[in-house]
């Protein structure tokens, strides 16, 4: 069965670029278009966010099928808080029966978060338990409750990691579970402590994890004051230190100075021993991607046969 | 213990409205210890309703009582001549209270005077915690007396997830990431092996998902 490109770009060994696209509050297939032609090209793959922060927006598989449809490849984010099990898997289905292979695996922000505060949170699995029921469904073509799938089914698991969570010695262990659960890439959440990174990617190579899995460094270029100072308050496990801050402060043009920061922090990452690759979260400001991507020296992408 | 909190008085004026003779019914377990529909509440509700009708310019005529445990039909029975003589029941017992009323004294209506919000614990003067989800298959023994169920946000079994800061849930600094505290007390004892293994997903069947619950003792029937 065929590989998807995330897949081939990953194992080839060159270093892999993944984008991010937040479906619109809107059946308008223009609009997903729009947003994902900056993209095009530019990227091995792009996210697409499954009602991120809990906000209802267009579903996720059907905003990878219409980038499909446009030549990129999705990779498809499924949340534990909406769904169970049993729609989880015939999502997955449904996904892989569209020509979707990338699925990343997550808990989802909790339901109070977003714009249907009273909703009932699902999380039946846990996001451990979801990378463990799709290796299942892929290896064992199994279903988590034992029915036998009656085809194989062709998927690549990611899963997500964040090192700027608590507790921090704890972390690297629980992306060892995740890889031991059958992650095959890692997404990390968006850099801004440097220094706390490089030191959990040691404790992972420590582990000989990166060797596992392929961990990609998360990436979210600012695009102003307003926005860093709003995830440093109100993102939940986002740590922006104020050397970043006090950066775009002094700065007259932020925007400039935002694509400055992402792209140094992509030169530095590429030293990192261990890490394979940088996923871009540029949501609302994909046009800035292609720029970042060339002065980062990431252009122009792996192509395979 | 059954945690509640006392309906608002607006509440259950509305809900008495058509009815003379009113009882409010205490219960003397856990919401007496909760301070919310104990003796004291039923008393206090009583009165209250009184001047609210009062005021209004109607009549009422508004009885308190409290069994020592309204959960079981054995303790109702010392109630039965107040409940005939009133029109309605108020109980400030939790759900199951106000069940076992309706069941026992089915010829009469009991009308919920109290929000059941969890099981669960006093931590400190006038603060009571949710800590068990009665899931049917406990595992305090892994995470060493610490619920993932109840008290993760996201009941997740291989936390903690990636909005835990400072010791803190992603849903509000006033609730403590019950991971973090879990991981803290496993390397107090030196047993972060216990969380070393990937759990498998849940079996909800034994919880409230499976269906409504009935334990049956065959030892103990008659």
């Amino acid at each position: 069965m065929s590989k998807s490109n995330l897949q081939k770009v990953l194992e080839s060994g060159a270093f892999a670029v993944t984008g991010e696209l937040g479906p619109p509050k809107s059946a308008e297939r223009e609009v997903i278009e729009h947003h994902a032609s900056y993209l095009n090209g530019k990227v091995d793959s792009v996210n697409i966010t499954d009602n991120q922060t809990a906000i209802v927006r267009t579903s996720s598989i059907a905003c990878g099928k219409i980038i499909l449809d446009m030549g990129i490849e999705p990779n498809i984010q499924i949340t534990c808080r909406d769904r169970n099990r049993i729609a989880i898997q015939s999502d997955v289905l449904g996904a892989a029966a569209l020509g979707i292979k990338n699925i990343l695996c997550l808990q989802g922000d909790h339901a109070t978060f977003g714009n249907e505060p009273q909703a009932k949170n699902v999380n039946d699995l846990d996001s451990i338990n979801l990378i463990s029921t799709l290796k299942k469904m892929r290896d064992e073509q199994e279903l988590l409750g034992g029915d036998k799938l009656e085809a194989p089914l062709n998927i690549y698991i990611g899963a997500v990691a964040n090192p700027f969570a608590d507790p921090f010695e704890y972390r690297v262990h629980r992306l060892a579970k995740k890889i031991e659960a059958g992650a095959d890439f890692i997404q990390t959440q968006a850099i801004f402590d440097m220094e706390r990174f490089e030191r959990w990617m040691e404790q992972v190579r420590a582990l000989g994890l990166h060797k596992k899995a392929h961990i990609m460094a998360g990436i979210i270029p600012l695009k102003s004051l307003g926005a860093a100072r709003y995830m440093k308050n109100n993102v939940s496990g986002m740590l922006i230190p104020d050397h970043i801050i006090d950066r775009l402060k002094g700065a007259k043009d932020k925007k400039a100075e935002g694509v400055k920061i992402a792209v140094e922090m992509i030169e530095h990452i590429k030293t990192i021993e261990g890490v394979a690759g940088v996923h871009i979260m540029a949501v609302a400001w994909e046009e800035i991607v292609p720029e970042i991507c060339e002065r980062a020296g990431l252009l122009p992408r792996p192509t395979f046969d | 213990m059954i945690v509640g909190e006392r309906k608002p008085l607006a509440e259950i004026i509305k809900a008495v409205e058509p009815y003379e003779k009113i009882l409010i019914l205490g219960c003397g377990e856990c919401v007496t210890v909760c301070l919310a529909g104990g003796d004291r509440e039923a008393r206090e509700t009583a009165l209250a309703l009184s001047i609210a009708r009062q005021k209004a310019g109607k009549s009422v005529q508004v009885k308190s009582h409290t069994v020592e445990r309204q959960c079981e039909y054995e303790y109702l029975e010392s109630a039965r001549e107040l409940v005939e003589e009133a029109d309605v029941v108020v109980s400030l017992a939790c759900g199951v209270g106000v069940q076992t009323m309706n069941m026992y004294f089915e010829q009469k209506q009991t009308l919920p005077g109290l929000n059941t919000t969890f099981m669960g614990m006093p931590v400190k003067q006038g603060v009571w915690m949710e800590n068990c989800l009665g899931c049917g298959d406990c595992v305090l023994e892994e995470t060493l007396g610490i619920c993932p169920i109840a008290r993760c946000a996201k009941s997740m079994l291989n936390g903690p997830c990636g909005g835990s800061q400072d010791g803190k849930c992603e849903v509000s600094k006033d609730i403590d990431c019950a991971w973090h505290l879990i991981i803290e007390r496993l390397m107090r004892f030196n047993k972060l092996d216990n969380i070393a293994e990937v759990k498998p997903p849940k079996d909800w069947s034994t919880s409230h998902h499976g269906g409504p619950r009935k334990t049956i003792r065959e030892d103990v029937k008659l």
